[in-house]
């Protein structure tokens, strides 16, 4: 009886946050799903339309401006904060006196929320009051900064500001990856005879693939998800120019009353998520399996 | 788990308390709304006082954010969870859109009783009444077509206020020779839109009409259109390169500190304005957008009232429409917030200069058939027709179309929205 | 050393280049700490030399009275009662949420590593993918759930939604931490006669400190931070901070006082940035333990 008890007590265990998950998860994942054939409009309705919304939703320009600005932000955001998160914690591990002040200063940004900080970075991209302003006041007369300003740059601008807030979180994982490197392997290196730069670029480096796999899922997600930024910063303009799929998505299902088209984005946005989810949870689980 | 499942259900069983002691109380109005700022909010308390008066409690339920978006969202999830607030601050079609869900209650009794059919605008009735039903209180009328000058701009430029296009764009050039910037403006959808409704509007009623209230292919595909677009491309000019995404107090701001000529810009302006110690007719002049005199675009800030089935409730919810449209509060309210009284019988004598000339133009506008929903300001057509609008006048103000295409694209994102 | 060892083999240099690190480093110090900065000294200035000033330059005139108005006296609705009362309601929301999605989230990671059984992997497979969902097309229905659990506008509805949507972070972050974990001490206390709590609570759990302290902060910043379940289903008794600071900053027709607004920004974000700060270097550690591991 107790063993038996014993025997199911993980799977009951283990049963809450499932049954949770599926409906509160899966479950309106389908839901979704169900309205984006609908032809919902302030309130969820049930007359179907069939593919209506998909072909109507791929003939928006809004939608287009969407997935290029996705494209042109989740690249350069993953790549810099990669590289910006690399380089810091490279020399952060350089046996920097000052390290415990410097790491919660490249920390904090993850800590707060764009309700908080968007307006001092719309301030400070502001060509009239911020950076521009400071230099022209500093007797640079000549600077120009007006990215924000303008409709072929500011998806730039936000860039800058995502960076800002994601690269130190991504900076403490490739310090813990760094960390966490065997410290025989580096010594049998220097033995023979590699010098700093040629041991992080052959040895350490690639032995923190991991960690840029995780960083990649962290930072692709948040790419995907980014709202509060663009509303914060750019309100999706100037004109419709930082348009985004959440903002997209988020502005025809509540402010627009369009919710079929808003489902359908939403469809698309998982589909998305779920194309470059899915194999890195599959390695998680292969990697598992072998331990 | 155990523990967290006690944990879980103890906090369940406290909620469901909680609700029902909520539930039972004296009388209640549970008010979502988006005025947050302290005129706005303080002009609100007169009402919360007067409710207090009276026997009602006061729930407060502010969600700012996007000029009611966010509360609208807010709303959304409380009327899915089948718990809707008892008063909703509204704007427009969003009241019709609701009221065709049959979510909204019966204000009829109230509204008989103080002969509100009399005093309301027959525009505002449009979106007060739904199926011949009262379903809102209205508390104000924004006038959108206003422009709001410095005065000692306009003196330096040695012309008189503008009364029709070409002298407009006289006086812009005249303060761009001066060496200020002539349009003060935020380059936001809605902001864009505003000086749309108002240019629209100055190619006369009937083509107002025509293109922004019915919507008609041919008006909004129309060589007046294509004019309409020409004139912002030429309103555009007068703006600083600063212009994007520029809060519209900011703008204000521009012409207060007299680095800018003019705003054009809604009626709550105003308060930018006095805030900074101007006085309207000495520091400033509001003129209506050139060419508009004797119309008005107005939007209209509701309380919709939300079904609700409790009798104490429905008697704090009569009570509330009654104090809403009781004069002295139409006329404290007002006053502060920069709008006009919902109801035309309300005494001028509290308002400033501005103030009386809103409500004289309101009542010629109503008596000559010159009162129109604003288009910007969802008062003229449904959400999904506004911001197909927002895309196309925003994109042009942009410089993405030329004018001819953006009445083309007009026509088309109008009727991709209907 | 804090936050785990550095390596003992870092770039030798000679004093040039240490110089050129440090300088580095301490330009990224200036970038991230730039807008922490214009709203520091934005809180503190009279807002007539915010409209015409330097916006990086420090106050002519010093005055504390943005801070005192944002934290008790600022119009939040109509109530002139500052931001104090919201605190405490999101005290009450975020801590619940945070214990009860951590202490799952490592029950949940024990079981997938240490109990597994035919198709655990699937069951973690949508754990893990249940973090990346996004949150404004789960609105509606969770509304429609709340309202049938009679959850609707309270805070243990809030404490709810922002368990469910934790959950695959803290079981990704305790299956990764327990994996590493040697499974022959498990085993071991078995065969002693231990059950499944008992192991938990004497074993993995006295261990687990570095991963707690990843979920807790991964948590807390990010239900504290959480603004459209904040405003979507909360009621007049329950809103949480965000949605209070976003009420004072984001009124649409009114006059914008950004000295308080900025005030009120860092008032709210200091729970957040306290729990930063303080737990920075068990964070890096944790990170080391559990989250990145290859």
């Amino acid at each position: 009886m107790i063993d038996r008890l014993q025997q199911w007590l993980p799977r009951l265990v283990l049963a809450p946050s499932f049954i949770v998950i599926l409906l509160f998860v899966y479950g309106f994942i389908a839901y979704t799903g169900v309205l984006s054939f609908t032809d919902s409009k302030m309130l969820a309705s049930y007359d179907f339309v069939g593919f209506e919304n998909y072909a109507k939703l791929f003939g928006l320009t809004n939608w287009k401006t969407a997935l290029v600005n996705l494209a042109i932000f989740a690249t350069l955001y993953i790549v810099i904060c990669s590289v910006v998160g690399l380089l810091i914690a490279i020399l952060l591990d350089q046996k920097i006196r000052a390290e415990g002040l410097l790491r919660p200063i490249y920390l904090y940004p993850m800590a707060l929320s764009f309700i908080v900080t968007g307006t001092a970075w719309k301030w400070f991209l502001d060509p009239g009051i911020g950076l521009e302003n400071i230099m022209h006041l500093w007797g640079w007369d000549s600077f120009s900064f007006t990215w924000i300003k303008d409709r072929d740059f500011a998806i730039y601008t936000l860039v800058i500001a995502a960076v800002w807030q994601s690269s130190g979180f991504v900076m403490a994982m490739f310090l813990a990856g760094l960390r966490g490197v065997d410290n025989e392997i580096i010594r049998a290196a220097q033995i023979d005879g590699a010098t700093g730069i040629r041991i992080y670029t052959r040895i350490i480096v690639p032995m923190m693939r991991p960690v840029f796999l995780s960083a990649f899922v962290v930072l692709m997600h948040l790419a995907i998800k980014v709202y509060d930024l663009v509303i914060a910063m750019t309100g999706g303009g100037p004109g419709r120019a930082t348009e985004m799929p959440a903002t997209f998505m988020y502005s025809y299902t509540f402010t627009r009353n369009q919710m079929g088209i808003g489902a359908t984005s939403a469809v698309i946005m998982l589909m998305m998520i779920f194309a470059i989810v899915v194999p890195y949870v599959y390695s998680e689980l292969s990697r598992g399996g072998r331990r | 788990m155990a523990f967290v499942r006690k944990l879980a259900l103890g906090g369940a069983v406290a909620a469901l308390m909680g609700t029902t002691s909520v539930a039972s109380a004296a009388e209640q109005v549970e008010v979502l709304h988006w005025w947050t700022s302290g005129g706005e909010a303080a002009a609100l308390n007169v009402l919360k006082e007067d409710l207090a008066k009276k026997g009602v409690e006061w729930l407060d339920m502010p969600v700012a954010g996007g000029g009611g978006e966010a509360a609208m969202t807010a709303l959304r999830a409380r009327v899915t969870a089948g718990n809707p607030p008892t008063a909703v601050q509204m704007l427009g079609f969003d009241i019709k859109d609701w009221a065709k869900e049959g979510a909204l209650g019966n204000l009829d009794e109230v509204a008989t009783a103080e002969g509100w059919d009399a005093v309301i605008p027959g525009a505002l009735q449009e979106f007060s009444k739904y199926d011949g039903h009262w379903v809102a209180a209205p508390v104000n009328v924004h006038s959108t077509n206003w422009v709001w000058i410095n005065k000692a701009a306009l003196d330096a430029t040695g012309l008189g206020v503008p009364a029709n296009w070409d002298e407009l764009v006289a006086v812009l050039d005249k303060m761009k020779e001066n060496g200020i910037t002539p349009l003060a403006h935020g380059g936001q959808a809605w902001q864009d839109a505003t000086i749309f409704d108002a240019v629209v509007l100055s190619m006369g009623n009937d083509f107002y009409k025509r293109s922004m209230i019915d919507l008609d292919p041919a008006a909004l595909n129309s060589p007046e259109m294509v004019e309409v677009f020409n004139r912002m491309t030429k309103l555009r000019s007068y703006v600083d390169d600063n212009f994007s995404g520029r809060d519209w107090n900011l703008a204000s701001a521009m012409v207060i500190n007299n680095e800018a000529g003019m705003q054009m810009m809604g009626d709550w302006a105003k308060g930018e304005f006095l805030k900074a110690g101007k006085v309207p007719g000495t520091d400033f002049v509001c003129i209506r957008f050139p060419g508009t005199q004797g119309s008005v675009t107005f939007n209209s800030d509701q309380f919709a009232m939300f079904n609700v089935t409790d009798a104490d409730a429905k008697a704090a919810q009569a009570k509330m429409a009654s104090s809403v449209e009781d004069p002295v509060f139409q006329s404290a309210f007002n006053v502060v917030k920069g709008s006009v009284p919902a109801r035309t019988d309300v005494p001028d004598t509290d308002f400033d200069d501005c103030g009386k000339k809103g409500i004289a133009d309101l009542a010629e506008a109503n008596g000559n058939g010159g009162l129109f929903g604003s288009m910007a300001h969802g008062h003229a057509a449904p959400a999904a027709i506004k911001n197909a609008v927002y895309d196309v006048v925003t994109a042009q103000f942009n410089g993405e179309y030329d004018a001819e295409t953006a009445a083309a694209e007009l026509a088309n994102a109008v009727a991709e929205a209907q | 050393m804090s936050g785990g060892t550095s390596q003992d083999v870092a770039i030798r240099g000679n004093t040039v280049t240490r110089i050129i690190i440090h300088v580095v480093l301490f330009l990224f110090a200036v970038y991230y700490l730039l807008p922490l900065w214009v709203m520091l000294v934005n809180s503190v200035k009279p807002l007539d030399e915010i409209r015409g000033g330097n916006m990086i330059a420090t106050p002519q005139h010093w005055t504390f009275e943005p801070w005192l108005q944002a934290w008790s006296q600022a119009q939040i609705g109509v109530q002139a009662t500052g931001l104090k009362p919201y605190f405490l309601n999101s005290i009450m929301m975020v801590v619940p949420a945070v214990a009860i999605s951590t202490i799952l989230g490592a029950l949940n990671g024990y079981v997938l590593t240490k109990w597994r059984f035919k198709g655990d992997g699937i069951v973690f497979a949508m754990l893990l993918l249940s973090c990346f969902i996004p949150f404004q097309i789960v609105l509606i229905p969770m509304a429609r759930v709340l309202g049938v659990l009679g959850l609707a506008g309270t805070i243990p509805g809030l404490v709810l939604v922002h368990v469910v949507y934790g959950l695959g972070f803290t079981t990704l972050f305790f299956r990764n931490y327990y994996a590493a974990f040697p499974t022959e001490l498990i085993r071991a206390a078995q065969i002693d006669g231990a059950g499944f709590f008992r192991i938990f609570f004497r074993i993995l759990l006295p261990s687990s400190a570095p991963i707690i302290v990843v979920s807790v902060i991964w948590q807390f910043t990010n239900i504290w931070n959480d603004f459209l379940f904040g405003a979507s289903f909360s009621d007049v008794d329950s809103v949480p901070m965000t949605v209070a600071l976003n009420n004072l900053v984001n009124s649409s027709t009114g006059v914008k006082e950004y000295n308080v607004h900025f005030a009120g920004a860092i008032l709210a974000a200091l729970p957040t940035l306290i729990v930063y700060v303080l737990s920075g270097r068990y964070f890096v550690r944790g990170l080391m333990a559990g989250a990145v591991k290859g």
